[in-house]
């Protein structure tokens, strides 16, 4: 019997000479094991409280990265930055500092995170990395303490669901109103506890950015990890990292599924994803109908942070002024997205717009790095999940980086057909 | 060498002659008492939050077996909610499924945590004390009957098991 994408990388990760299958509990090496901000300073409070000597088995594969609340804006995330910042000087542990950017994101620019890598770390979206073929995954501070000091962990081998996307997306349709179209589809529990491969001539047309898009929301319908048709342009993005075990990987012809959808997406419209769950899916153009007035737009996050999205929304943004009432805030996903903005002069359009642009980080979500929203407050947000209370204690609908910036300089939801 | 069949006195979690499904890790251990860290003060507080069950910490015994139903431990990632029931003396649970991170916080404390592959439900609630071979997967009543048949014990699973639990494990992995 053949096999999916997830049970190939966790074959090659297996520590035990037996054949990966579905259903398997399994010892895997992990080629990196990260903590963040959040979760980071229990992990290395683990270290000490479980084990003698509380050194980690290969600093060369451990990597700190701060995202949440970047910098510090409450004494108790500072004090949990310093815990990790001191424990990493100490033992020569790599920091991607508060300046960074998202650190899933900063894994894939940096090559960390590679096609077939295993990376594990604190951030319950780091399955986002099999957007690049690797298999991330999120685990609490004590798993995460265990592989600082093995260097392995132990992972049940999750079935896969196949989905194949017939035609093409229409042109004012975007990669997070794809992602909230298989959402919308399938629902919070869809993928539930299941390795989900996409397939279609549409995801050979998704750039880095844009697949990453996708990657990040597999989260919100309860999916371990999805995977996109492979394709050469990861081939490309990655021939600058030198890892021995880079490969990446297809599906064999008779792999097994669980499930297999079929979907046409050639018709599909601009959507969004009302309060208070990320399933909640209508087109937008239902909702504009409704002229619900908007206070704030946030782009970003590790879903729509990308130069791609940020560019999408300077296109439109580009000589107009941001409605009066609504206050719109990007944040670049990591320092390199910032730099391509100030290259590109986009930071210069977005000041003309009267847009906040803050320094790279997580944004709107974790903390509020950006602002929260208050009581009554309706928000508008590229990010990942509207649950009560995420954002503040406001209204969060989630769209594309498109629909946000049309939204931002009508001062109500609405989609290109309103301007 | 720790047991590999356990044998104790079975505590069904049903309403109205089936088991309750998607009990989560609030009915379990409500998030009120998560600052209680000491495992010996978190039995008292089990199912507290779960109708009908209130006087479970009164009349679990140790050696005891829990068997509940699908979807088992739905919800937040905290560890009391399987630390109350070894605080209790529950030496294992027999679900037919359970939340992801609960299973994965159950196995890395070394609770054995038993899925059901096939079984009838009748059979199993009418079982007052059940024998679970871990190795074979095989659940039996005490006369050796089988009554149903679970996903025998992975090497992971009772690594950890018989190191009593993730850290004891580790430890002894690199020396």
């Amino acid at each position: 019997m053949g096999k999916t994408i997830i049970e190939k990388i966790l074959q090659e990760h297996c520590v035990d000479d037996i054949d990966v299958k579905s259903g398997e509990i399994i010892w895997i090496d992990i080629d990196k094991r990260t903590a963040r901000d959040f979760g980071g300073a229990n992990v290395v409070k683990n270290m000490s409280k479980y084990f003698d000597d509380d050194s980690v088995q290969d600093v060369s594969k451990t990597l700190f990265t701060f995202d949440c609340v970047v910098p510090a804006k409450t004494i108790p995330y500072a004090n949990n930055q310093h815990i990790c910042r001191q424990y990493a000087r100490e033992k020569n542990i790599s920091v991607y500092d508060v300046n960074a950017g998202i650190g899933s994101h900063v894994a894939i620019e940096e090559g960390h995170a590679y096609p077939n890598c295993t990376f594990i770390g604190t951030d319950s979206h780091l399955n986002i990395l099999g957007a690049v073929g690797a298999f991330g995954q999120g685990m609490g501070d004590q798993d995460i303490a265990f592989s600082f000091k093995t260097g392995v962990n132990w992972f049940e081998v999750p079935p896969t669901m196949k989905i194949n996307l017939k035609g093409d997306l229409p042109d004012n349709v975007g990669a997070k109103d794809l992602i909230l179209f298989l959402i919308g589809k399938l629902g919070s529990k869809g993928a539930l506890g299941k390795a989900v491969e996409i397939y279609g001539d549409a995801i050979a047309k998704l750039n880095i950015d844009q697949r990453i898009t996708v990657g990040s929301m597999g989260t919100e319908m309860g999916a371990i990890i999805l995977f996109l048709k492979p394709d050469t342009i990861l081939d490309g993005y990655f021939k600058f990292v030198k890892a021995e075990n880079k490969k990446l990987f297809s599906a064999d012809d008779d792999a097994e599924y669980i499930e297999t959808f079929e979907f046409d997406i050639s018709n599909i419209k601009p959507l969004i994803a009302c309060p208070p769950k990320p399933d909640n899916v209508f087109e937008v153009s239902e909702i504009a109908a409704k002229k619900i007035l908007v206070d704030s737009v946030f782009v970003g996050s590790c879903t729509n942070g990308r130069i791609t999205d940020i560019k999408e929304v300077c296109e439109i943004l580009k000589g107009k002024k941001v409605h009066p009432r609504v206050m719109m805030k990007v944040v670049p996903a990591t320092m390199k997205v910032y730099g391509e903005m100030l290259k590109e002069g986009l930071v210069q359009i977005l000041y003309d717009s009267g847009v906040i642009v803050s320094n790279p980080g997580c944004g709107g979500c974790a903390s509020g790095q950006i602002g929260m929203t208050g009581t009554g407050e309706i928000q508008l947000s590229t990010s990942n999940r509207n649950f009560k209370g995420k954002q503040g204690n406001g209204d969060t609908y989630l769209v594309s980086p498109a629909t946000a910036a049309y939204t931002a300089l009508t001062g109500y939801i609405c989609g290109e057909e309103d301007l | 060498m720790k047991d590999k069949i356990i044998k104790g006195r079975a505590l069904h979690i049903i309403e109205n002659g089936t088991y309750i499904d998607d009990i989560d890790t609030d009915m379990i251990f409500h998030n009120s008492f998560l600052a209680i860290t000491e495992i010996e003060k978190m039995g008292q507080h089990a199912f507290g939050n779960l109708d009908g069950w209130k006087d479970f910490p009164s009349t679990a015994k140790k050696g005891d077996v829990l068997v509940v139903g699908k979807n088992f431990g739905a919800g937040s990632s905290r560890q009391q909610a399987v630390d109350c029931f070894t605080a209790l003396g529950v030496t294992l649970i027999i679900g037919e499924s359970f939340g992801a991170i609960y299973k994965r916080n159950a196995i890395n404390a070394g609770v054995p945590l038993i899925e059901l592959k096939d079984f009838n439900s009748k059979d199993l609630i009418g079982c007052s004390e059940l024998k679970i071979d871990l190795e074979k997967g095989i659940i039996m009543d005490l006369q050796d009957n089988k009554v149903a048949e679970c996903k025998p014990f992975s090497k992971v699973q009772m690594d950890i098991y018989q190191n009593g639990n993730l850290f004891e494990y580790g430890k002894k992995m690199r020396g």
